[in-house]
């Protein structure tokens, strides 16, 4: 498959994708104006994706900021992540947020109470 | 018109102004202020994690009016209104951040608006919590690609009520604004 590799903006994060070996890296910023359009692709990869998942597919999302628009498309990506779950795959979100930010820890937990994944919250200490 | 913008204005000017805006709401202008935003921040004495919400909440409050401010207001009386007309002003308080947004809206949109603002202050944090999460699994993205979260948001990232007013414009316009007011506690440390 191919890797997906999109470079950050201002406006949208870093994000790269590798099949081969299961790692997915969101980082950075996602507070686009047509977020779905941003988005689409991944959650298209991730469609493919999970025919021939790696054994082990770890998610890393380091985001700094991300709008509400932005927040309906990464559900729909953890929403994909769920479904390779239930299809028994080995699947784990690592969410990462800086110590003092407690509205980034929140809306992690809001995703895990949502997504039927495995999150580990991982503080970012500088 | 302008006199009326005036006073619209004059009325959400309140504190010591960081960054102001009247005209038109475009994607440009948006980028434009919140990293000229980001760059004024970084000498005010607060402390990170304040202005990491002020920042998120000063996004939504910009974007929610490029979402909804192009009410088609073809009427002909001023070039105010023939494009994504709207004002921000973000200014600071003695202990807070104020972000005061404004737009034209048809008459007709009025009491959907009122009724899920009233609704948003009247729940508790929890209940907002829980709001948050009920709409973001729940409900559709609209055409314009709001996910109806952005005022849920808001209100839950500052821990305040959001205050609106309307002024009658004409028979079928009303200008519509919207403050949200972000707690910053002098900086102790």
């Amino acid at each position: 498959m191919e890797l997906i590799n999109i470079e950050g903006t201002p406006k949208t994060p870093t994000i790269t994708m590798n099949a081969e070996s299961g790692v997915i890296d969101i980082k950075g910023r996602s507070i686009p104006e047509n977020s779905i359009e941003f988005y689409k692709p991944i959650v298209d990869w991730l469609e493919e994706y999970a025919k021939t998942p790696a054994s082990k597919t770890v998610v890393n999302v380091q985001l700094e900021y991300f709008n509400t628009s932005s927040s309906k498309c990464i559900l729909d990506v953890f929403k994909k992540l769920e479904v390779l779950k239930k299809n028994n795959n080995d699947v784990i979100i690592n969410w990462y947020y800086e110590e003092d930010d407690e509205d980034m820890l929140e809306a992690g937990e809001d995703y895990e109470s949502i997504i039927k994944v495995p999150f580990k919250m991982i503080q970012i200490v500088d | 018109m302008s006199v009326f913008l005036d006073q619209c204005y004059e009325h959400m000017n309140k504190g010591e102004v960081i960054v102001a805006y009247k005209g038109t709401i475009g994607a440009d202008i948006i980028t434009n202020t919140l990293s000229l935003v980001e760059l004024k921040l970084e000498n005010i004495d607060v402390q990170n994690a304040v202005k990491k919400k002020l920042y998120n909440i000063l996004v939504e409050s910009l974007q929610n009016l490029y979402h909804h401010v192009d009410v088609p207001l073809n009427n002909g009386e001023s070039d105010d209104c023939k494009s994504n007309f709207g004002i921000f002003i973000l200014s600071k308080l003695e202990d807070a951040f104020r972000i005061s947004t404004g737009n034209f809206i048809h008459h007709d949109r009025i009491p959907v608006i009122k009724e899920k603002i009233d609704k948003i202050n009247s729940l508790s944090e929890e209940e907002l919590k829980e709001f948050y999460k009920f709409v973001l699994n729940n409900q559709k993205f609209s055409e314009k690609g709001g996910g109806g979260l952005g005022l849920i948001d808001m209100a839950r990232k500052s821990g305040n009520k959001l205050d609106y007013k309307f002024f009658k414009y004409s028979d079928d316009f009303e200008f519509f604004n919207l403050t949200v007011v972000i707690n910053a506690p002098s900086n102790l440390n």
